[in-house]
């Protein structure tokens, strides 16, 4: 019927994974302020084109093309099959630049008349600016409201454990995403905000637990509390990371290449997401001298009010 | 242990009935086809339209639908994509240029449906194919254009009042007029704060000045005006276009979204929504010597405009116009019958047919000219006041003569332009005509065209990775947790029917690729409650906890826990929807609304079927499938 209880002794192997985590972290801030993020058209401006062909196109054939009518600096890459290829132009001045990408196809288009225009986009100078400040305000606001949320729900300490495994999570993907340079657009976005979502909801449920545990459990050793309630929330904590890691799978092999950095950046986020609920919020409590004093609660004095 | 409610029964039930009848229009995709309007707004597609329309169809061999009567126009059902292009083609060469050919998607929705008021979800242009154009109106231009006018104004009233001035000079908002004196300038506070009352006069200082500021509030409702005249004139260039479901929208203080779904030529889209187009007819001056002309110094009262399409011909023109294109009350494509090359013919509104009239009576066998006036504005980076670069719209207009005759009579309202080069810019100069000008120039700041076997593409992409991540979270729950996985199983499936049913409801709520993606992520996540629940509840089995006190227990532990997580990840969706545009908010929607029906399927539906189980009989089941 139930499975054995689980018994690992997670708090063993704290102290290496904590010096792990600080490294990542580490790691990650230096990539993103030396090599910083390969950002998507969404945020640079400038011109993307994707065109399909019936047989494979030769990207030398289109880079010999786009350099004889004038976008020698574009980059053109093959774009989910050989038979498609993404061109993009970086932000141009002139009075043309919005017409860029159809210049571009009519370049390609003179060459190989079977070429097929899938998809043009122009992202203005100016829109990408403002595009690239929306989306940071909106990372720091996100983080900020979620910062608020836990004040609001949790004691200090349980509330520091949950933030800082949120940016530690958010902090190992962005620098993830710098160090494979993957492009960062508007999705990718929409897929940390998630993970910020998601990674909270992980480090809630555990916390939840090692405070639940601190007040009912007559231990008194706070490592033996922290690890009977990261071991009683452990298959909460891989199972539901499974499901989501499942579906976040079906989503990169069969989304198509727009979704393929959004689930990269999830499947990423979800992994470390998981490492961090089990490992970094437990690591901080601990390291925060968590006790039982903490959560001895008062008693409500309205009852002296009552009638 | 206390039976469970049984209004919670009826509620799931009613929840996933009325959603499920609202979800079902999705089962029936839209049917393409082609929508026929007549020109003028308001028209009626006439009954010899139609038969000609079916007749050109049935002679093609296309196979199509009945054609039926959808507001004042006229929809013609085809069997595929290809069928609907070569229809929407015949369709336009059969009845030219007095009707509107556009392709459209028509509702197959079952009539009963149809009466509840049920339709499809409405899909984004990444799913349907289409072209999104984010406008930026020009405010410096409607500003200068707009103080040149009050400068002028300023001058007039100074006049009037006998007071002279120096000079009256425009500097963005502030008009600075100068004078001798103080005494004038003293004299000309009055009645310029008078005549220039949406203007704040600054204090007099020891230089003979008036230093007039322009309000907040009238500079604020001169770029709404001018935004939304633009929205306005957009609005009739898109249903000059023909596109069926179009979307005009403002968006922010100086931008206009316009989204054309379903649009085959993107590039005749952004030629027609971005120009100015318009023209002015003037008398030509022909007394000007050839010498002149070459050196380029206009007499007085005469301008100097290159003919188009001829090297090096210069004509002169009167500065005073006869009439211009905002006169324009209709114009037409055509062919001249001599010589068949393309020609527009224009109708002119009663006051600029008066004056057509009166000039050109008293100039029979004088020649007159067509100017051609077109403004492109684009964005520039230019060195602002600190050194450092920053966007500036940059407006150039260019003028060039299209067309010079002698005036053989009297023109009234109705009258031939030619020379212009081909069909396509006839047409295009009558659609710009007859929609209207611009209030102020636009560029396109940011374009997102998806062709439409793209968006077929993201369909199938979405439904597969769907399909897949579903299946394989049902199974990992039924291998794991047997008899209530398969409970959160059906709870999952109910839930994927809400979703639908309330995305198809919510009349904005628009379906996109990344919406896919949220609802696929709700999967994945919508079962974490269910791990949540089943966890506990296998905890309180091993602490000998009777089956039915365990699931009660874990039930009731568990809602804490599942609140917090959910809130979390409502309070980003929302952020998201705020912050992102187009496609990233239909993620923001679809997450949103699956976290809540999620909750609702999760927790009261899995309980009311765990409930169905173990909780009727008398006797309590000595143990649980889990």
């Amino acid at each position: 019927m139930s499975k054995a209880t689980m018994n690992i002794n997670f708090m063993g192997v704290r102290k290496p994974l904590g010096i792990l985590s600080v490294l990542l972290v580490i790691a990650s801030v230096v990539l993103l302020v030396t090599r910083g993020l390969n950002l998507g058209l969404d945020f640079t401006g400038g011109t993307t084109v994707v065109v399909k062909s019936p047989v494979d196109v030769e990207l030398s054939q289109v880079r010999a093309d786009l350099t004889a009518a004038g976008f020698g600096d574009a980059v053109a890459q093959h774009y989910g099959s050989p038979k498609e290829v993404n061109i993009r132009v970086a932000p141009k001045e002139g009075a043309d630049a919005d017409e860029v990408g159809h210049n571009v196809f009519a370049a390609l288009k003179a060459h190989n008349g079977e070429l097929e225009l899938l998809k043009v986009e122009f992202v203005g100078p100016q829109v990408g600016d403002e595009l690239r400040d929306e989306s940071g305000t909106a990372m720091l606001l996100a983080l900020g409201l979620m910062m608020l949320y836990v004040w609001f729900r949790f004691s200090n300490k349980f509330g520091v454990a949950t933030v800082v495994a949120l940016f530690h999570d958010v902090i190992i993907v962005l620098g993830i995403f710098s160090l494979v340079q993957w492009p960062f657009d508007l999705t990718v976005l929409a897929a940390v905000l998630a993970l910020i979502g998601y990674s909270l909801n992980d480090s809630i449920v555990v916390a939840d637990r090692i405070r639940e545990d601190f007040r009912n459990s007559r231990k008194s050793d706070p490592e033996q509390i922290i690890n009977d309630a990261v071991n009683a929330t452990f298959s909460r904590t891989i199972n539901t990371s499974l499901t989501t890691l499942l579906v976040l799978v079906a989503l990169f092999f069969f989304g198509g290449e727009v979704m393929r950095s959004f689930s990269e950046a999830l499947l990423v986020g979800i992994a470390v997401g998981t490492y961090s609920s089990i490992y970094v919020v437990s690591n901080i409590l601990f390291m925060m001298n968590v006790s039982k004093e903490d959560f001895i609660i008062p008693e409500p004095e309205e009852i002296d009010e009552m009638p | 242990m206390t039976r469970y409610p049984r209004w919670k029964f009826f509620l799931l039930l009613a929840a996933l009935v009325v959603c499920g009848l609202y979800a079902l229009p999705n089962l029936y995709p839209d049917a393409p086809a082609i929508q026929i309007s007549h020109a003028d707004a308001g028209g009626e597609v006439s009954d010899v339209a139609r038969q000609r329309v079916l007749g050109a169809l049935d002679e093609a061999g296309l196979s199509h639908g009945p054609g039926e009567s959808v507001g004042s126009s006229l929809l013609v059902r085809l069997n595929d994509t290809e069928a609907q292009l070569r229809a929407r083609d015949l369709a336009a060469t059969e009845l030219g240029d007095n009707y509107v050919v556009a392709l459209n998607l028509a509702e197959t929705t079952p009539d009963w449906l149809r009466s509840i008021g049920a339709s499809p979800m409405n899909l984004g242009l990444d799913l349907r194919g289409g072209v999104h154009f984010l406008l930026q109106v020009d405010m410096n231009a409607v500003v200068d254009s707009r103080m040149e006018a009050w400068a002028g104004n300023a001058k007039l009233t100074l006049r009037d009042a006998g007071v002279r001035y120096r000079d009256v000079a425009v500097d963005g908002t502030t008009l600075t007029v100068t004078f001798a004196d103080q005494v004038a300038a003293d004299a000309a506070r009055a009645p310029l704060r008078q005549a220039l009352d949406k203007f704040t006069m600054k204090p007099a200082g020891d230089t003979p000045e008036a230093v007039l500021v322009l309000n907040d509030s009238a500079l604020k409702e001169m770029q709404d005006y001018a935004v939304d005249q633009n929205r306005t004139a957009l609005n009739k260039r898109v249903n000059e276009l023909g596109v069926a479901e179009a979307v005009v929208q403002r968006q922010g203080a100086d931008r206009i979204v316009v989204q054309l779904p379903g649009i085959q030529d993107a590039s005749q889209a952004r030629r027609i929504l971005g120009r100015t187009a318009t023209l002015e007819f003037r008398l030509v001056d022909n007394s000007v010597s050839s010498a002149r002309l070459r050196s380029g110094m206009a007499p007085p009262g005469v301008e100097f405009y290159p003919f188009k399409g001829q090297e090096g011909r210069i004509v002169a023109m009167s500065k005073s116009k006869i009439a211009t294109g905002d006169q324009v009350i209709d114009a037409r494509m055509g062919f001249s019958q001599d010589s068949g090359s393309p020609e527009v013919n224009v109708t002119l509104d009663s006051d600029g047919a008066r004056r057509m009239q009166r000039i050109t009576g008293k100039n029979v066998g004088n020649p007159m000219g067509v100017l051609f006036i077109e403004t492109k504005t684009d964005v520039k980076k230019v060195e602002g006041e600190d050194g450092n670069l920053v966007d500036k719209m940059v407006s150039t207009t260019d003028k060039y003569v299209i067309n010079v005759a002698t005036i053989q009579d009297t023109l009234g309202s109705r009258f031939r332009i030619t020379g212009l080069d081909n069909p396509a810019e006839a047409s295009e100069l009558a659609l710009l005509l007859r929609a209207g000008s611009l209030a102020a120039p636009v560029s396109i700041v940011e374009e997102r065209t998806v062709g439409p076997s793209l968006g077929a593409e993201n369909i199938e992409a979405g439904l597969k990775s769907m399909a897949l991540g579903l299946s394989l979270v049902l199974i990992f729950m039924v291998v794991w947790y047997k008899l209530f996985g398969l409970i959160a199983n059906v709870a999952l499936l109910g839930n994927l029917v809400i979703i639908v049913g309330i995305m198809s409801l919510i009349p904005g709520a628009t379906m996109t690729l990344p919406g896919i993606a949220g609802i696929v992520l709700t999967v994945g996540m919508a079962v974490d409650a269910n791990v949540l629940i089943f966890e506990r509840i296998r905890e309180d089995l091993r602490r000998g906890l009777k089956p039915r006190q365990a699931i009660e227990e874990g039930y009731g532990r568990a809602f804490t826990t599942i609140l917090d997580a959910n809130i979390t990840t409502l309070i980003v969706a929302v952020i998201l929807f705020a912050a992102g545009t187009g496609s990233v908010q239909g993620f923001a929607v679809t997450l949103f609304i699956g976290i809540l029906t999620s909750m609702f399927t999760a927790i009261i539906g899995t309980r009311a079927m765990a409930e169905m189980v173990y909780g009727r009989g008398a006797r309590a089941p000595a143990k649980l499938s889990i």
